[in-house]
């Protein structure tokens, strides 16, 4: 008899050989390690394809030196061509948002730390979670092979408008292959997400040990499960969009592209295609895309800033619930990336008010955290710094939404750098600094050491100061009428604003390099750092009561842990100090905030 | 001030099973094919793959939601839309993937009755999935066979965006429909290798019927706007 044994579902022997235990894994901590590198390996390529950009937008005919062995067309002589701008951009874009911001926040740590999280020893779908990740993989192998091809990647933005994307090379260089080989990845990439979702929606409603039941799952299992609530919605609307895409280069349809169409002096051969279609499918996953970022990353802040508060937040509860209103609206809200797409005014209105609506919920969870940081007696260390540094970026981030939720301001702004500087802050800094919050958090779980202090702080100062000093100004270009996506600036007007890029480029340039600091500190805490003990932040949640740290194969040693406490029990007086591991039995007395 | 330490919750308690129990609130734990007798595991259905069905459902739901949509708005945005008569065929495909459900329930029910202890030999329940199995195949033959007679008029994926949409989602759908015989296949090698699930069958002809769901509101959908 193979594989049928009781517990197939979770149980699965412990592999022997280092491609069991190391490359085609079932693990699910092992798959979130390798997610984990995946994200680490795009988040490098993608901050070196932003600083190719800054410089050339600050010194337009600087030389990049080697940037010729990237592209011999696009960058002969060294110095880029405005098509290759745009190309480097676009995959810019691309992979930040899906190989680093979906991948890191959510199927690393989620994959890592749910399970474990929920008292179970893996995930029920021990294959499928290798599949998602083994596909996402291939997935990032064929984006980055579009550098590699004819005239290399798109240059259509991460956002792929119709009708440029679908009328093949005739648009520029990048648009034939170099687009169906960006839809490829991406289509893969949905497959790969939606097999990820299927296990966290699983793990969280089926694998939960006895005791543990929703209102005890720490916020972090909840913001994962709300996640891949999104992603399975989400990307399952993408997918057929890309396979639309796919058809309309290679088998002539006519999905998204006009009549009598006119490009580069050729009629294209398509007819009656909707262009708003693509946008309305894109937008339709793109925004609860960005939902998908930052929600993982408002469990891990909470995680994180409770345990260094040594008290809860002042709503369990009305956390969890914002996070819901969040991904429900995240869906009625999307008309608003199209304020300016032709599209019926009254289409208009009825996106902006929801828009102003998931301020709400947006607010409410902001306040619970300035609320419950009000007056407690914050641990200072790398963790809770990122946490506040979240705040921080989602807070200035998220006024400037209010802003652009309007339709007639939205019309002035729309396509300007008050948008870029808008979506930086909120969701690619903000995540960010979650996926460093839940690094210096995990790491010492992860790899049974903990990460040098000092160079963590460093690292984040230096991180914080330069995203500010990189994005803020981004505001103010925007407001004085910089558009985006242009590859220089001639214009007159343009002009005076040349000093701010430079300013920009040169903060980019520190801040990238400041993350040397953490790459140096992880490396070196991986194989010299302090030992880490098993519990080292004194925290509840059942992670850090796993035997072993790392924790063992199946996570609990052949026990499944009972659990009888809320989540977060801390400020009590217990024999273990001023807090109660959620699977200790001992009886305590404290209030809750739901009574 | 309140005390916080409950007893965990009670889990479902299988009363033949009480070493089984250890994991609660999920309720999972308590499937065990003993020694490979299909009797030992009648009736237990353990929620991941229970769940996790419907939430595989609710996502290819939701892919053909985001073409129904493409195509309502693709065929509103223009003037350019020609319809076409659907093949006679897909008709008869119709009739094949619905008697096809009729023979899995009745197949299923069979195999349960037969877990159940009520029947005593396992291939004629198995007769059933082979007919189902036989009824899929035929059903997808068939899928083909209309592309070819639709080709031989003259109508291919970019003749109109109807014929587009027409072989996009009779294709997503056929390639869906080999997944579920892919599972057919394997709940029908469980069974005769004795090792099947109550699980694993349930799910797979749930998918079948969902396929089989699926492929009537794609025909009504082809229908009304081709």
């Amino acid at each position: 008899m193979h594989d049928m044994s009781a517990q197939a579902v979770q149980h699965h022997a412990p592999p022997t050989s280092f491609i069991g235990k190391h490359v085609f894994s079932l693990d699910h901590k092992v798959i979130g390690k390798q997610y984990y590198a995946l994200a680490l390996v795009a988040v490098v390529i993608g901050m070196v394809l932003s600083w190719l950009m800054r410089i050339h937008l600050a010194w337009p005919s600087a030389k990049i030196p080697l940037l010729h062995y990237l592209s011999a067309n696009g960058a002969a002589g060294n110095v880029m061509t405005p098509e290759y701008y745009l190309q480097l951009m676009t995959m810019h874009g691309t992979i930040m948002v899906f190989f680093v911001l979906t991948t890191a926040p959510f199927a690393a740590f989620g994959n890592y730390f749910l399970p474990i999280q929920v008292g179970a020893e893996d995930m029920p779908f021990p294959h499928f979670n290798m599949m998602s990740f083994w596909v996402t993989f291939v997935s990032f192998l064929v984006m980055i092979a579009s550098f590699f091809v004819g005239d290399g990647p798109t240059l259509g933005g991460w956002t792929q408008y119709a009708p440029l994307s679908a009328i093949g090379p005739a648009s520029g260089p990048g648009q034939g292959m170099g687009v169906v080989l960006w839809a490829s990845s991406i289509a893969i990439f949905c497959v790969g997400q939606l097999l990820g979702s299927l296990n966290f929606i699983t793990t969280t409603l089926d694998m939960r040990t006895r005791g543990m039941s929703l209102w005890r799952l720490p916020l972090t299992a909840w913001a994962w499960f709300i996640t891949s609530v999104m992603g399975l919605t989400a990307f399952a609307v993408l997918m057929p969009a890309c396979i639309l895409l796919i058809l309309d280069h290679v088998a002539g349809t006519s999905f998204f592209v006009a009549s009598n169409l006119v490009i580069s002096d050729q009629v294209q051969p398509h007819s009656g295609g909707s262009t708003l279609l693509w946008q309305h499918l894109f937008w339709f996953f793109g925004h609860p895309e960005v939902y998908i970022a930052i929600v993982p990353g408002m469990g891990i802040v909470s995680h994180v800033l409770i345990t260094n508060m040594r008290r809860p937040l002042l709503s369990h509860r009305v956390m969890v619930y914002s996070m819901g209103a969040l991904a429900v609206l995240s869906y009625m809200v999307y008309g608003h990336h199209m304020f300016v797409s032709g599209m019926n005014p009254f289409s208009s209105l009825a996106f902006s008010f929801p828009t102003l609506i998931i301020t709400i919920p947006s607010t409410i969870v902001v306040l619970i955290w300035l609320g419950s940081l009000y007056g407690s007696k914050l641990r200072i260390n790398s963790a809770s710094l990122f946490s506040l540094g979240f705040i921080s970026m989602f807070i200035s981030g998220g006024v400037s939404g209010f802003f652009l939720a309007q339709p007639s301001i939205d019309i002035m702004l729309h396509a300007t750098y008050f948008v870029v500087g808008h979506f930086h802050l909120v969701m690619a800094v903000a995540a960010i600094f979650g996926i460093f919050a839940g690094t210096y958090f995990w790491f010492p779980k992860m790899t049974g050491r903990m990460m040098n202090e000092t160079l963590g702080k460093i690292h984040f100062w230096l991180s914080f100061v330069g995203a500010y000093c990189i994005f803020m100004p981004f505001h103010y270009l925007g407001l004085a009428g910089n558009v985006r996506r242009y590859q220089a600036f001639v214009d007159d007007y343009l002009q005076p604003l040349l000093p701010v890029h430079k300013f920009i480029t040169v903060a980019a340039l520190v801040t990238g390099a400041a993350q040397l600091v953490f790459l140096y500190n992880l490396v070196y805490s991986r194989f010299r750092g302090e030992r880490a003990a098993d519990n080292p932040w004194q925290a509840t949640s059942l992670e850090w009561s796993t035997p072993t740290t790392p924790p063992p194969f199946d996570n609990f040693g052949g026990q499944h842990p009972v659990v009888y406490h809320d989540p977060y029990q801390f400020g009590i007086e217990a024999s273990t100090g001023d807090y109660v591991m959620q699977n200790s039995p001992e009886e305590i007395h404290t209030v809750r905030d739901e009574e | 001030m309140a005390t916080t330490v409950h007893d965990p919750p009670k889990s479902g308690t299988d009363q033949k099973h009480p070493a089984l129990t250890t994991t609660g609130n999920g309720n999972r734990g308590g499937v065990l094919p003993g020694g490979g007798n299909l009797r030992e595991v009648k009736r237990y259905s353990p929620p991941p793959a229970s769940t996790g069905i419907w939430v595989g459902i609710a996502a290819i739901a939701m892919t053909f939601a985001a073409f129904t949509s493409a195509l309502i708005v693709r065929k509103g945005s223009s003037n350019d839309w020609q319809p076409f008569t659907l093949p006679i065929i897909l008709y008869l495909n119709s009739a094949l993937l619905l008697a096809s459900s009729v023979t899995l329930e009745v197949g299923r029910r069979r195999v349960a009755a037969f877990m159940a202890g009520v029947k005593t030999h396992r291939a004629r329940p198995a007769r059933w999935l082979y007919v189902t199995l036989t009824l899929g195949v035929f059903f997808v033959a068939g899928q083909y066979a209309a592309w070819k007679q639709l080709r031989a008029q003259g109508v291919f994926l970019a003749t109109n965006p109807s014929s587009s949409f027409f072989y996009l989602l009779t294709a997503v759908h056929a390639l869906h429909v080999l997944g579920g015989l892919a599972g057919l296949l394997l709940v029908i090698g469980r069974l005769r290798s004795c090792v099947l699930r109550r699980s694993t069958l349930d799910i797979a002809s749930r998918y079948w019927h969902f396929m089989d769901v699926l492929w009537f509101y794609l025909l009504l959908l082809l229908w009304m706007t081709l």
